[in-house]
């Protein structure tokens, strides 16, 4: 089974990455771009029945730092 | 008895010698080198470091993968004794990521990677690294990172200042840190984690602007911690 992990800054985090890209897209004269913020993508190839509560686990412990950070969990096959 | 200190070698660490010659020139006993897939500390130590550098490339997050590794557990397990823990830069990365101090470090608020002396006050006077310092006396060190960017929510950084954790402030705040902290103390006051370089000022230059001693204030404070116990 494969999952994907969407590994985002929480909100009212400030995102210096994301406020750079913003200035970029400006410069590049693209108009109408309110708010950009920049995350992570991680693709875990899984061995077919791992439970929620172990991919959780993957998460909490390594993939984002709870912190700073909130996670999304996704099926993809 | 000698002062026994251990310096942590984390892949990509590049501040460890640094360490290690502070640590000897001032306690006068060569430092104890740890290799991060160790799975076990020399035993009695007084202090344990872990020094600046970009362990494991930074992947994933600053101080991410360091916390994973085998030494950290014995890292946790001693400071959760008592034992005294010193994280510098990536050090401070590594001790927020392993959760022996509250909060992280973002990247800086200018997205500059920032190299230069920077002023410090200094905030708390009754740890064992800071005890020699008085209390709102300014000091100079140097920084040098990318990610000292000090984050924690309004609750923690209350409980924080309410505890007197908060042991430097930076003067003029080089990269966003929340209430211009520089350096955070556990609840017990024995774990210190600080994005300034004490160890890069540890003798008098002879271009002022290049460094300085303030950095030895601190290495002499635990040493007389040391001797005190």
């Amino acid at each position: 089974m494969q999952v994907r992990v969407l590994v985002r800054l929480k909100p009212g985090v400030l995102d210096p990455q994301g406020r750079a890209v913003h200035h970029a897209l400006e410069g590049l004269g693209f108009e109408g771009v309110g708010d950009v913020r920049v995350g992570r993508m991680i693709e875990l190839d899984l061995a077919d029945g791992t439970d929620e509560a172990s991919i959780r686990q993957m998460c909490e412990k390594l993939l984002a730092n709870t912190v700073i950070e909130n996670f999304q969990i996704e099926s993809i096959g | 008895m000698a002062f026994r200190a251990a310096v942590i070698t984390f892949p990509g660490s590049n501040c460890d010698r640094d360490m290690t010659t502070a640590l000897e020139a001032v306690s006068g006993t060569p430092a104890l080198r740890v290799w991060h897939g160790d799975a076990d500390l020399p035993d009695r130590l007084d202090l344990i470091t872990l020094p600046g550098g970009f362990s494991y490339g930074d992947y994933l997050r600053s101080g991410a993968m360091a916390a994973t590794s085998p030494i950290m557990r014995a890292v946790v397990a001693a400071a959760e004794r008592g034992v005294p823990v010193l994280g510098v830069c990536n050090g401070f990365q590594v001790l927020t990521e392993a959760r022996l101090l509250p909060g992280a470090l973002l990247r800086n608020a200018g997205q500059r990677f920032v190299c230069r002396t920077v002023e410090l006050t200094v905030g708390n006077t009754t740890s064992p690294f800071t005890h020699g310092f008085t209390a709102g006396q300014t000091i100079r060190i140097p920084v040098a990172h990318h990610d000292g960017n000090y984050y924690a929510d309004a609750e923690t950084l209350d409980m924080l200042e309410g505890e007197g954790r908060v042991a430097f402030r930076y003067g003029e705040c080089p990269n966003g840190s929340a209430r211009d902290i520089a350096g955070v103390l556990s609840a017990n006051g024995r774990v210190l984690g600080m994005m300034p370089h004490p160890e890069r000022a540890i003798e008098p230059a002879a271009v002022p602007s290049l460094g300085g001693a303030d950095g030895r204030r601190l290495f002499e404070n635990m040493l007389a911690s040391f001797a005190a116990a």
